[in-house]
């Protein structure tokens, strides 16, 4: 049984007078412990396709369906909080709070649940301790490094435990070394604590951590980077 | 209040600035008390005249005398309770600049017919029996140093007394408080026996009347029959309830009201276009923050809240402090012209005003961020930050 | 500093004055609060500069009063007529066409009611003779003439006339079991006699059952200098009682205290709302500097002086300082200037007409008040502009 599982997608926006198809009756598949790399050309769609199964963006038409729930057609108000119960997502620029130290940071989701101070504290230190960040939980992103950044970033995705880990260009803005070691981590997410990870990225030698990989190009989804 | 430490840190995003609006909010409240101290100082007479008073002056103008003859005739016309006479005595202390009302009176009379002077019951009895004897108002006490038991020389250009001189002596056996609010306490009074047996001339003569109506809704027919009674004399009488006296005088100062309320009204409004132009500032730079926390799924009301208590906590801080140290400025006896107002206080509409307007102010400057984050599209804002 | 530091200064002042625009909204601001402050401050002391200029920069320093000795207001004092004439003795008095420029007058007070409200108010009505406008020097008659000696005739003053009911030339007004007819109007350059109306001394004499009797002499002095010796003259006589001030000193001393709250009252609303209009300004230009962080870094790498740069940020604070201040001042000027009200004298009881002067003097310390707004407000962003690392900004954004 897929986790994800989008039929007929199809995202189209207006710019000026003329309609940009982005995704194209697209169809797709991706079962329950899966390590996905998305890659494809700027523009080909795949971080519009990224968005869409991560409930941050609608569908012009066709459905997407996550662990079972129909989210395109969901109201607003149901999908943010489906957000906060079922997707983790990073950024390529982690777009942590700068005012917040990196446990607060981590924190955040946790807010919307109804954990105690106690509890948020503990799984917040777990997390913490998942990505070797312990010993700066209270630094704040200005006096962390960029693959400390990301690392911060990981663990806020996963600190209230969501099946589905969505990456978008996560080492996109950091050298070779920090990217291996984030992507170790990501390694470490799927099959030790068996998330399923969707992962945009450009990098091939990104992409080959992956479990497989698919190319989206001209809006059309191939397993071969030449449609 | 989990989200405190999330407000707290988008306040301290840009110290300074959050400094600054905190300081401009704080002003704009200081000066709207301080400028409705002000305001109240020039309008409270109207405010408290008592319903049941009434003025009696001479129909011609204020400065012409009356006859002491008039007061039985007062007193026996119907639906009169009480009478008694005041004049204007118009001295001063040391120099010019040092004028203050003072008024002679009958002491009985005058403090039955207002009950709004409250004096220690000792003094009270001190003042009754020493016929030289005067009371002080409390912010005349305060302007002069003034204590109870001094001996202060009074110098009036109107009134000479029998020794040829125009210095009078008076003992202070009391100082009264205002029993409500914005009564005036600018003033002193003294024996109206002492007055008509010092003045070397105007025998028979007082300034006018202050009569008190048994029944507040009678009064302007009892205004009507007292004038009437001395119609065609030689001192026709003008009756007039003492409210309306008051606004005559207010009217006389000039629109004063209008004037200050004005000023009010482009303070306060000039201000909270900067403020809330800071605000809105601060909120269009997080736009990506609030995005990442939408993604993060915190739902749009959430976000709104935590918009609006961020821009209620600067209103409700930096106004509450400027309308709390106004109003502390304003206890402490800030007023500008050192003890000539009659009243000085910011009257509990006006502070009720101000903690409404503290609150629009909040609601406000934070409307337009919250509505910006309300329309706010996740990838056009995270494409914007990136 | 040479010509390529000028002209350095120059580059880099015409490119962010050229963007002002593109920031309209944060820069509307800060002009706005600049104006308004401006404006109330302006408001504020052109209220006393129109009161000020009523009472006492109107009135000819030449022209001497003399009062019973202790009065304080022409209200209390008093002399009989052989006291006039020992006054009118004196050599240092400047002669007219018609004899000696002296003028013993009379002051009552008398209700009117006020256009705008209806209620009534205390109007002075002076007696005096002709000579009392000689003696003057500034009263002219605007409109119909002068009252004829001995009948029931006054002409009242352009101010009065605007603010109070019935005071229109031709018009008749009863005052107790007098009745007056309005046959002139006076003017007095915006001074004390635009408040009052005038009636002949010995009809008002008789009216008010005064006798012989005055209650001030005005007299003009032949040069400004002898009033010294003309008060010496008359306070030292044995026959008389008398204090001497000049006219307008003696209305200056009644100004003071409502001028000294009024300016007072001005002052503190302007300074706190300037420290109000401050911080806007600031916030304006950092959010400038903060936009134009590239473009400052790569002038800097460019090799342009960081004092350019300084220069550049304090020109636009200022450009926006002096347009606020502008238009406050003009704002102030269109609703403020000549406007009229009438307020209470409190030494003689009566009403006080004045207009609100909006003067040169107060526009240029508001202009100024508006410029200091603008240098503080530009100074602190001016210096991070300056000191802003150069590789730091330009990785910003």
């Amino acid at each position: 049984m897929a986790l994800v599982e989008v039929k007929k997608l199809s995202k189209e926006y207006k710019r000026g007078v003329e309609t940009v198809h982005v995704l194209r009756d697209l169809d797709a598949a991706i079962p329950e412990g899966d390590f996905l790399a998305l890659m494809g050309p700027s523009g080909s769609g795949k971080s519009t396709l990224l968005n869409l199964i991560g409930g941050i963006d609608k569908p012009s038409s066709g459905t997407i369906d996550v662990g079972g729930q129909r989210i395109d057609n969901m109201p607003e108000r149901k999908l943010t909080q489906w957000r906060a119960q079922h997707v983790g997502f990073v950024f390529q620029l982690y777009h942590l709070m700068p005012m917040l130290t990196a446990a607060r940071n981590v924190e955040l989701p946790l807010l919307l649940t109804g954990l105690s101070r106690s509890e948020r504290k503990q799984r917040v230190a777990a997390a913490l301790a998942l990505v070797g960040l312990s010993d700066r939980a209270g630094h704040k992103p200005k006096e962390l490094s960029g693959g400390q950044e990301q690392r911060v970033g990981i663990a806020r995705a996963i600190v209230s435990d969501p099946s589905l880990l969505l990456c978008d260009e996560p080492t996109g803005d950091l050298d070779r070394k920090a990217g291996d070691e984030i992507l170790d981590l990501l390694d470490g997410l799927n099959k030790e604590h068996n998330k399923t990870v969707v992962m945009v990225t450009h990098d091939p030698h990104a992409a080959a951590r992956a479990k497989r990989t698919l190319y989206l190009n001209d809006g059309l989804l191939g397993t071969e980077p030449e449609a | 209040m989990k989200y405190l430490p999330l407000v707290l840190s988008s306040l301290s995003r840009k110290k300074l600035r959050t400094l600054f609006t905190l300081l401009s909010i704080f002003i704009a409240f200081l000066l709207f008390g301080y400028l409705a101290a002000i305001k109240a100082a020039f309008t409270s007479g109207v405010e408290v005249a008592g319903v049941d008073r009434l003025i009696m002056t001479d129909k011609i103008t204020i400065i012409n005398l009356l006859p002491y003859a008039y007061k039985n005739r007062i007193l026996a016309t119907e639906g009169v309770d009480a009478a008694v006479q005041s004049t204007w005595f118009g001295g001063y202390y040391q120099q010019p600049r040092n004028t203050f009302a003072q008024f002679p009176v009958v002491a009985e009379e005058y403090l039955e017919i207002y009950p709004e002077i409250v004096l220690p019951d000792e003094q009270r009895r001190a003042w009754l029996e020493d016929r030289g004897s005067a009371i002080i108002g409390r912010a005349l006490a305060t302007r002069f140093d003034w204590q109870v038991g001094d001996r202060v020389p009074i110098l009036s250009p109107l009134w000479r007394n029998k020794d040829g001189k125009n210095i009078w002596e008076f003992d202070i056996a009391g100082i009264f408080d205002a029993g409500k609010e914005g009564f005036d306490t600018s003033g002193m009074l003294f024996h109206h026996e002492f007055f008509r047996q010092g003045r070397a001339f105007g025998e028979g003569l007082v300034g006018w009347y202050i009569i008190r109506v048994t029944d507040p809704d009678q009064s302007e027919d009892v205004a009507r029959r007292l004038d009437g009674q001395f119609a065609n004399s030689s001192n026709e009488t003008r009756t007039v309830p003492e409210k309306a006296f008051m606004q005559g005088f207010l009217n006389q100062i000039g629109n004063i009201g209008a004037i200050f309320s004005a000023i009010i009204g482009v303070v306060v409004f000039t201000l909270l276009l900067i403020t809330g132009n800071t605000v809105a500032q601060s909120v269009r730079e997080r736009t990506s923050e609030l995005a990442v926390m939408s993604i993060l799924g915190f739902s749009r009301l959430r976000l709104l809240s935590l918009v609006f208590i961020e821009s209620f906590f600067l209103a409700i801080v930096g106004g509450g402090l400027g309308l709390l140290v106004a109003q502390l400025l304003v206890e402490s006896g800030g007023d500008p012209t050192n003890g000539f107002l009659p009243a000085f206080f910011i009257p509990g509409e006006a502070l009720w005003a101000g903690v409404f307007l503290v609150l629009g102010v909040g609601l406000i400057s934070g409307a337009f961020p919250a509505s910006r984050a309300l329309r706010m599209q996740h990838v056009d804002a995270l494409r914007r930050a990136a | 500093m040479n010509f390529t530091w000028f002209s350095q200064v120059a580059a880099v002042t015409g490119v962010s004055l050229r963007e002002l625009p593109s920031r309209w909204v944060s820069s509307a601001v800060a002009v706005f609060g600049i104006a308004g402050v401006v404006m109330v401050m302006v408001g504020i002391l052109s209220m006393a500069a129109g009161f000020r200029a009523a009472l006492s920069e109107t009135s000819d320093p030449r022209v001497a009063m003399v009062l019973r000795a202790s009065s304080t207001s022409e209200l209390d004092s008093g002399f009989s007529r052989e006291d006039t004439l020992v006054i009118a003795e004196s050599e240092l008095i400047a002669r007219g066409e018609d004899g000696s420029l002296i003028s013993s007058e009379l002051y009552v007070v008398v209700d009117v009611a006020r256009k705008s409200t209806g209620t009534s108010s205390n109007v002075p009505l002076r007696g005096v003779k002709p000579v009392a406008m000689d003696v003057r020097g500034n009263v002219r008659i605007a409109e119909g003439r002068m009252f004829s000696p001995g009948l029931n005739e006054i002409v009242v003053g352009s101010g009065a006339r605007n603010l109070f009911a019935g005071l229109d030339v031709g018009s008749t007004v009863t005052w107790g079991t007098n009745t007056w007819t309005v046959v002139g109007i006076i003017e007095a350059g915006g001074g004390v006699p635009e408040s009052e109306i005038w009636a002949d001394l010995h009809s008002l004499q008789s009216a008010y059952r005064r006798g012989s009797s005055v209650q001030t002499v005005r007299a003009r002095l032949a040069s400004e200098d002898d009033f010294q010796s003309f008060k010496d003259s008359l306070t030292g006589d044995p026959r008389l009682n008398v204090s001497v001030i000049r006219e307008r000193d003696f209305y200056a001393d009644q100004s003071r205290l409502i001028n000294g709250l009024i300016t007072g009252v001005g002052y503190f609303v302007a300074v706190l709302m300037g420290l109000g209009a401050i911080f806007g300004a600031v916030n304006t230009m950092y959010t400038a500097v903060a936009s134009r962080m590239r473009e400052i870094a790569t002038w800097r790498a460019l090799g342009f002086k960081s004092s350019a740069v300084f220069i550049s940020v304090m020109t636009e604070a200022l450009t926006l300082g002096l347009i606020g201040g502008l238009v406050g001042a003009l704002i102030a000027y269109v609703v403020f200037n000549g406007f009229q009200v009438a307020t209470m004298n409190w030494t003689s009881f009566s009403q006080l007409t004045f207009a609100f002067a909006v003067t040169p003097g107060l526009i240029k310390s508001g202009v100024l008040y508006a410029l200091l707004m603008g240098l503080i407000g530009g100074l602190l962003p001016g210096l991070r502009a300056a000191r802003l690392p150069i590789t730091v900004a330009l990785r910003e954004l």
